[in-house]
């Protein structure tokens, strides 16, 4: 009768969810593994999983069999028990726990010694060499080694939040995209640099088995060999406050000649952006980076209105700081002026001179003096911020 | 020895009425009841915290609430159903139950054991205060940091965190005073002729628990302060700038952490082989293995923590030691799990709900127990490590394995504590519809783990939609089954068939020599065991 119901209530409700239902599937295993370690701790699992399952399935029988034959009210008489004393009953007695003596430290713990000997060797045979950084609530990504080299980005979550409040269908990867993926060549041994500006956060693509915690202040390592190309996407999985939800991991892994290709793309953006910032940038095209670049990165606690979310994340509208002078009298930016706060960060403010370049901040810094309800006038140009950084 | 001479002792025992006899009472079932019912009231708040979050999870998507407020739930729940539910229950156990095991008149330490009741309301206060200023507009809530507190997140936190903190110190004093009492009393105040080794086995459970406590409570104590002078007196424990590690934090944290979850269950394997030999008509089988599988258990608990965070970057000597070490546990258990089911073997049973609720147990503590050691494994947890499947894991042994175990003991001491039968037919319909939405609701949980899916997320993505609707719809029937819980023990309390002194054929053991209740004072006359 409950059942039913509850049978009843769920088609209906999966009925109305048809949108949500088209992406959802009944996985039951760990996702196909695309590197070495992946695959490895998927074998481990599997076998893990059969052997635990054969010992509660045996284990089971045996209560099922007692609860059905040793009843009260088959009359079953109960016998006293005897501590094994005789040599065979004493062997007896002890098989089960060499069973699982030998399951322990032989059967899984030899595989699993060999696995930790695999996964925490970052350096043998690497051939390039990232830095992963999590910060609040995005990861940063740099390319320390080989030809990409002095590359870095910043990788945000793209999901909008209409989607989030339901006020729009959700994309196909609702909640795992980003703007900036990582990009890595396939079929090379990456060696993962990890590490965080303010709370602890967990680098983590199921596909690749790979997880590690990235501690501020302190370089933790890990590795990646991806060996099929393909997008990949993973989730922080180490809880760092509200918007831990909302800090996908996304991994390209292309071919080597792709790879060439992106690398130099992407040091050509490196020179434009510079070039960039020695213009002069007229309100417009600072106003509408500006907007770009608030809602992508300051939205998620200032809000897109500016109005905050007191008193954790206080407003930009007719903010204290949002409406002060910069620069005093011989044109160096004041401490505790709006731009020093951007560059700088204060308690939970993150400093974003390292996460956003001199045009970036220029366009921001004017953006939130001249829009979200503020219109303080003066603009903030690229060469500025590029003066302020030194 | 005869109960009409203990219950004439009863008319001696004078004690203040109403309100002042609860406030000011030393006598250990009026303290031992206070706890129970702490904890059932607690259970009903920490619930009803979970059901919000899994209504929130329900579909992808923020319908009920922000995230803050989700991180702010999850944290809450787990510090109340461990700290303000779990223990409680079973220190209410301690002390009805321990004196009448082992003939003793009362606790050892009746004022501390008042004293450590008594700290329990103020810290439940503590702890969901902030939640009740935050409607208010006074602050930002309750701790929002998961309630393992990790560093730098704590330290970003509002004053919810110094609330919890001060919630946990209050929680650590109760815990020790309790234990300090259980050991004293054990060691001082067993009726003659009964020798440690004669002891039930529920008093062995509490012994080892109440040294753990004692062992482990001061180091939480020690880490959550040193979290607190970090956030306001510039100390760097935990702060890397200053010279400090975060791991550090995790590495303190979890020498407790770990420990603690002996603590909830060890007491619970105390009393489920002593109901296994009353439904089972035959004597508890292995006492000597079992007692020597509490304390191998009791000494690995406090030297296997890191296991909990293995992806945080340990040099490989820790991950192999603290692996192997880890999967050394499954020895004793294997024990203990072999010295139940042997104790079933041949016996002559029969399956009232306390006997359901210990064969459910079993099962389901053996899934939360073998997940556990698929879990030792460095290579495949960081997989799981901080997934679904983890929290999955964690319900099968906190859940099935701490409440479950304590609804068979409140099902199997409630007649002899209030003098009347429950109503079977209830409490056996409560354990089928807990035992089947308990599953329904963490079994499609380990599958959302495999899949990749995060703990501590207000929301997720698509693929991840079916499993958690399931888990969703079968929390909320595991949630108000436990209304019937409180509906049986209540109508138990106020009547019902009249218990017998035994209340269960083959009940044996000195708790059921005393009338059903038991008088205010117990043994006045002091037993002899032989």
């Amino acid at each position: 009768m409950l059942m039913q119901g509850l049978k009843k209530i769920g088609a209906i409700l999966l009925l109305s969810m048809v949108s949500v239902a088209a992406y959802a599937d009944y996985s039951w295993n760990f996702p196909e593994p695309v590197t070495p370690m992946a695959l490895d701790t998927l074998h481990v699992h599997n076998k893990f999983m059969l052997i635990t399952m054969a010992i509660f399935v045996v284990v089971l029988a045996i209560m099922i069999y007692s609860i059905f034959a040793h009843r009260k009210s088959k009359g079953f008489k109960p016998v006293t028990d005897k501590a094994p004393s005789t040599a065979i009953e004493i062997f007896w007695t002890l098989i089960p726990f060499a069973i699982l003596l030998l399951i322990d430290f032989v059967i899984m713990g030899i595989p699993a010694y060999r696995s930790i000997i695999m996964m925490e060797d970052t350096r043998n045979g690497s051939e390039m060499v990232i830095k992963v950084t999590g910060s609040q609530w995005r990861w940063q990504y740099e390319y320390m080694s080989g030809d990409a080299e002095g590359i870095k980005f910043v990788s945000n979550l793209t999901t909008n939040t209409k989607q989030m409040y339901n006020e729009e269908e959700k994309s196909q990867n609702y909640l795992l995209e980003v703007d900036n993926p990582l990009v890595l060549p396939v079929d090379t041994k990456v060696r993962v640099l990890m590490t965080a500006t303010d709370v602890l956060h967990n680098w983590w693509v199921p596909q690749f088995g790979a997880s590690r915690l990235a501690v501020p202040g302190f370089i933790r390592e890990t590795w990646v060999q991806v060996t099929k190309p393909g997008i990949y996407r993973g989730q922080c999985k180490e809880l760092c406050g509200k918007g831990h939800g909302y800090m996908p991991v996304v991994v390209h892994a292309v071919s080597k000649e792709e790879y060439k290709t992106w690398v130099l793309a992407k040091k050509d953006e490196a020179a434009q952006a510079d070039a960039g910032a020695d213009q002069e940038w007229t309100k417009e095209d600072l106003m509408a980076k500006g907007k770009e670049v608030y809602e992508k990165n300051c939205a998620v606690c200032h809000q897109v209105t500016g109005a905050g979310l007191p008193p954790a994340f206080p407003a930009l509208t007719g903010g204290k700081i949002t409406t002060a002078p910069i620069f005093g009298a011989d044109g160096k930016y004041l401490p505790d002026s709006h731009l020093d706060r951007i560059l700088n960060g204060k308690n939970i403010m993150p400093a974003w001179k390292a996460l956003l370049n001199d045009t970036e901040i220029a366009a921001v810094t004017s953006y939130e003096r001249n829009a979200l309800g503020n219109s303080v006038g003066d603009l903030v140009q690229p060469s500025q911020v590029k003066a302020a950084r030194q | 020895m005869s109960t009409t001479t203990v219950a004439h002792h009863d008319e001696h025992a004078d004690h203040p009425t109403g309100i002042m006899r609860w406030l000011t009472t030393t006598n250990h079932k009026d303290i031992g009841t206070m706890y129970l019912t702490f904890s059932l009231i607690m259970f009903l708040v920490g619930g009803s915290m979970i059901l919000g979050i899994r209504a929130e999870l329900f579909q992808p998507g923020l319908q009920l609430m922000n995230p803050d407020f989700f991180n702010q739930l999850i944290g809450v729940h787990a510090l109340i159903m461990i700290f303000a539910a779990l223990m409680p229950a079973a220190t209410g156990f301690a002390n009805w139950m321990i004196p009448l095991q082992i003939g003793a008149p009362d606790m050892a330490l009746p004022r501390l054991n008042n004293w450590g009741f008594w700290l329990l309301p103020p810290s439940a206060i503590l702890l969901t205060l902030p939640f009740i200023l935050a409607l208010f507009g006074i602050g930002d809530g309750a701790l929002a940091t998961g309630w393992t507190f990790y560093p730098p997140l704590s330290i970003q936190g509002g004053f919810g965190v110094d609330f919890a903190i001060f919630a946990v110190h209050l929680l650590g004093i109760s815990s020790v005073l309790g234990s300090i009492n259980i050991i004293v009393t054990l060691y001082n105040m067993r009726a003659p002729g009964m020798t440690l080794m004669k002891m039930p086995l529920f008093a062995w459970g509490w012994l080892i628990t109440a040294f753990l406590l004692i062992a482990t409570i001061p180091v939480l104590a020690g880490a959550v302060t040193m979290l607190l002078t970090d956030r306001h007196f510039g100390t760097h424990f935990f702060d890397a700038a200053g010279g400090g590690d975060p791991v550090m934090f995790q590495h303190l944290f979890w020498f407790f952490g770990h420990p603690e979850v002996y603590i909830l269950l060890l007491p619970v394997w105390g009393f489920i082989p002593q109901i296994l030999q009353t439904f089972s008509r035959k004597p508890v089988y292995g006492y000597k293995a079992q007692v020597y599988s509490f304390w191998a258990i009791g000494a690995l608990a406090v030297v296997v923590w890191a296991h909990h965070f293995f992806t945080a970057g340990l040099p490989v000597p820790a991950l192999l030691y603290f692996m192997y070490s880890t999967m050394a546990i499954s020895l004793p258990l294997a024990v203990l799990f072999f010295c139940w089911i042997k104790t079933m073997w041949k016996g002559s049973m029969s399956f009232e709900t306390p006997m359901l609720f210990t064969v459910g147990w079993i099962i389901l503590f053996g899934i939360g127990g073998l997940t556990g050691l698929v879990l030792a494994d460095v290579a495949a947890d960081a997989q799981y490590h901080n997934s679904y499947f983890v929290v999955a894991h964690f319900h099968y042994t906190l859940f099935a394995g701490g409440i479950m175990g304590i609804m068979a003991g409140v099902y199997y001491w409630l007649p002899k504590m209030t003098g009347h039968m429950y109503n079977e037919k209830l409490g056996k319909t409560h354990f089928w519809l807990t035992a089947i939405s308990f599953n329904m609701t963490f079994i499609p949980q380990f599958f959302l783990g495999l899949a990749g899916m995060p703990r501590r997320i207000p929301d997720y993505a698509l693929q991840f939609a079916e499993f958690n609707m399931i888990s969703s719809i079968s929390a909320f029937v595991l949630g108000l089954s436990q209304l019937l819980f409180v509906y049986i023990i209540i109508t138990c309390v106020r009547g019902g068939k009249k218990a017998t002194d035994q209340v269960w054929e083959g009940a044996e053991g000195l708790e059921w020599t005393l009338s059903s209740p038991p008088p205010y004072h117990s043994f006045a006359e002091q037993p002899v065991i032989k």
